[in-house]
C-alpha cells in the first residue's frame, strides 16, 4: 500500500473520529461557531485524536525498533518487560511521592522501563538457544514476574486500584491538560526516523555492523532508550495498549520488507490508523457508552497475531 | 599490508589461537586451511576487529588495529562471516547499498549508487536485485553478500567459509570471482576454506593451522604435499598433477 493512501485513510478516519461521541457535534455547528460544540472539540475530541495518533505511531515505531535490534519478529515493548517495568516505576513513584507531578512520574517510569529493557537485552545476550518463540516467551515471563512485584506492593500499600487503571489503555479520560506529555514522544519518533538506516544495519547483527564501521552497542542502546521513553510516556497518559507494537511492524514488513528507511513511515501511519479504527469501534459498539481501547485492541490484535503465527509456520 | 604478530586468543584457559604470526601478501589470495577448531575463523575475526585479541598485535598498513577508527577501517578491510541472516527481509539492492555505509552513512550519493550498480553487474545480480534475501537460494544470497563487500570497495577482503552450503557450480563461481577481484582489481583476499582442492586450485598462498598454531605456510606448490597434509589431517593423501593443478585424493 502506498503511503499516500495511508495518509488519505488517516485523514478520513480522523475526521470521522472528531464527530463521534455522546455529545452531538456537527460541521454545521462549527460553522455557526456554536460555543458548546467548539468547546467539546477542543477539550476532548482533538486531544483524544492527537493522543491516538501519537500513541499509535509511538507504539508501532517502538515495536519496529525492538524487533529490529533483537532480530526477532515477536519482540515488542509488551513482550520484553518494558511496559511492565514502566508500571512498576509508576507504582514506586506513587509510593515515594504521592503528589501528582507527572514529569516526575514519567522520569521514574522511564528509569524503570530502561532498566527492565536492558535486563531483557542482557538476558538475550546470555541465551545460546535463540529460538524465535522462546525469546518473546522469556520476555513475557520476565514481564509477569515484574507485574507480580507491582501487584504485591500495590495491595500492600492500597494502590491496587490505581494500578488497574493503567492495566488497560483507556482514552475516555483524555482531556485537555492530561495528555500533553505525549508530545515528548514526537521528537523521539523523529530521532528514530533519522537513525532508521543504522537500526537496519544493527538488525543484521554485531559482526555485520562492525564490518561496516557502525558502533553496534551505541545504536542498540539508543534504540532501547527511545523505546523505553516512548513506552513509559504512553503508559502514563493512555495506559497499556497490547499487541500494537507487535503486529503493526509485522504486517508492514510483509509488503515493505525490513529496511527501516523504507518501512518506518508506513509503520507509523499504519499504527495510527489501526489504533484509530480500534478507538472508533470502542466508541460505537455499546453507544452511548464505550469500552476501553485496550480491550478492543486486545481482541482484534490477538486474532491478527494468531494469523501472523499461522502464516509464518506455513 | 596486514601483519599479525604473536596473536593469542583464549576462551577460558583454552588458547584457541596460540602465538600466531603471519603477513598477508598484497594482491594475492591466501587460504587458511586446517582441521576443525584450529582457530582459522578466529584469526580472520581478529584481524578484522570483529573480536578482540588477548595478546599480540595486528598492523594494518603499518597502524595497530586498536588505533584505527572503526569507520575508516571499514573502508580498508571488509569481512564476511558465514552468513545466515535469513530472517531479515531486505532486497538484494538494499543489502549491497549498505556496503557504501562507511563512506556516506545513510545518504548515498549518485557515485555511491554507481558503485552499487557496478557491484550488482560484477556479481551478475541484475535480474534478482529487487528480490528479498529470504526468497533466494543459498548461492544467490552468498553472491549478494559478496557484492556488498565489493561495493564496500576495500583493499582487503576477508571471507569466512564462503563456499559453505554451496554446490560445485556456485563454489566455482565464487572462487573465480575472487580470482578476478585479485587479478583485475588488485584486491587482497584471505579466505577460510575446508575444501583443500579449491584452496589448491585458486589460491596463491596457503596457511595451515592446527591446534591454534601455524603448522605450515607457503606457496601452493610448497604446501600441497603428501607428507605435510597427512601429518595435519591424520588421513592418507594421494596428490596428482592435473592440468597444472595439484589435486588431492583422500576419499
Amino acid at each position: 500500500m502506498k503511503n499516500r493512501y495511508l495518509i488519505f485513510i488517516l485523514i478520513a478516519l480522523s475526521s470521522i473520529s472528531l464527530f463521534i461521541g455522546v455529545k452531538e457535534v456537527s460541521i454545521v455547528d462549527l460553522y455557526h461557531l456554536e460555543l458548546d460544540s467548539i468547546e467539546i472539540l477542543f477539550l476532548t475530541r482533538i486531544p483524544r485524536l492527537i493522543s491516538i495518533i501519537v500513541a499509535g505511531i509511538g507504539m508501532s515505531v517502538s515495536g519496529l525498533i525492538m524487533q529490529q535490534i533483537t532480530q526477532n519478529k515477536f519482540v515488542s515493548p509488551t513482550t520484553a518487560g518494558t511496559i511492565n517495568s514502566a508500571k512498576l516505576g509508576i507504582l514506586v513513584s506513587l509510593m515515594l511521592f504521592s503528589s501528582q507531578n507527572v514529569i516526575l512520574k514519567m522520569l521514574i517510569a522511564f528509569l524503570f522501563a530502561l532498566l527492565g529493557s536492558f535486563l531483557f537485552m542482557g538476558v538475550l545476550k546470555k541465551i545460546k538457544y535463540k529460538n524465535t518463540i522462546i525469546i518473546p516467551l522469556l520476555g513475557i515471563m520476565m514481564g509477569n514476574v515484574i507485574d507480580s512485584i507491582t501487584t504485591f506492593f500495590g495491595y500492600k500499600y492500597d494502590l491496587i486500584q490505581n494500578i488497574s487503571a493503567w492495566m488497560q489503555g483507556n482514552l475516555s479520560m483524555i482531556i485537555k491538560g492530561r495528555y500533553e506529555l505525549l508530545y515528548i514522544s514526537i521528537p523521539l519518533v523523529f530521532i528514530a526516523f533519522l537513525y532508521a538506516n543504522k537500526f537496519t544495519i544493527a538488525g543484521m547483527g554485531e559482526e555485520f555492523s562492525t564490518n561496516l564501521g557502525l558502533k553496534y552497542n551505541n545504536i542498540v542502546n539508543l534504540g532501547v532508550t527511545i523505546v523505553a521513553l516512548i513506552s513509559s510516556i504512553i503508559v502514563i497518559t493512555v495506559g497499556q495498549i497490547p499487541f500494537l507494537g507487535l503486529i503493526v511492524p509485522n504486517i508492514v514488513s510483509i509488503y515493505k520488507g525490513d529496511n527501516l528507511n523504507k518501512n518506518i513511515l508506513s509503520t507509523s501511519l499504519f499504527g495510527a490508523i489501526f489504533l484509530l479504527i480500534c478507538d472508533i469501534i470502542s466508541r460505537v459498539i455499546i453507544y452511548p457508552y464505550e469500552v476501553s481501547i485496550g480491550l478492543t485492541v486486545g481482541v482484534i490484535g490477538s486474532f491478527i497475531f494468531i494469523y501472523l503465527l499461522i502464516r509464518r509456520n506455513k | 599490508m596486514i601483519e599479525a604478530k604473536k596473536l593469542v586468543k583464549k576462551y577460558g584457559d583454552n588458547k584457541v589461537v596460540n602465538d600466531v604470526s603471519f603477513k598477508l601478501k598484497k594482491g594475492k589470495i591466501t587460504s587458511f586451511i586446517g582441521p576443525n577448531g584450529a582457530g582459522k575463523s578466529t584469526i580472520l575475526s581478529i584481524i578484522s576487529r570483529i573480536i578482540g585479541k588477548d595478546e599480540g598485535e595486528v598492523f594494518i598498513d603499518g597502524k595497530e588495529i586498536s588505533s584505527w577508527d572503526t569507520k575508516e577501517l571499514a573502508k580498508k578491510v571488509a569481512i564476511l562471516k558465514q552468513s545466515n541472516h535469513i530472517n531479515i527481509r531486505l532486497t538484494v539492492r538494499d543489502l549491497i547499498s549498505f556496503g557504501r555505509f562507511p563512506y556516506s552513512g545513510g545518504k548515498l550519493t549518485s557515485k555511491d549508487w554507481e558503485l552499487v550498480d557496478e557491484a550488482i553487474r560484477y556479481m551478475k545480480l541484475e535480474d534478482i536485485q529487487d528480490r528479498y534475501l529470504d526468497q533466494l537460494s543459498g548461492g544467490q544470497r552468498q553472491r549478494a553478500y559478496i557484492a556488498m563487500v565489493i561495493a564496500q570497495d576495500t583493499e582487503y577482503i576477508l571471507l569466512d567459509e564462503p563456499l559453505n552450503n554451496l554446490d560445485m557450480k556456485h563454489s566455482v563461481d565464487i572462487m573465480k570471482t575472487l580470482r578476478r577481484l585479485v587479478d583485475e582489481l588488485g584486491k587482497t583476499v584471505a579466505i577460510v576454506i575446508h575444501d583443500i582442492n579449491f584452496a589448491s586450485c585458486y589460491s596463491d598462498y596457503i596457511v595451515i593451522l592446527k591446534n591454534g598454531k601455524i603448522a605450515k605456510e607457503g606457496e601452493v606448490k610448497e604446501i600441497i604435499k603428501r607428507e605435510i597434509l597427512e601429518d595435519i589431517y591424520d588421513i592418507g593423501f594421494d596428490i596428482y598433477d592435473i592440468k597444472n593443478n595439484k589435486i588431492c585424493v583422500y576419499y
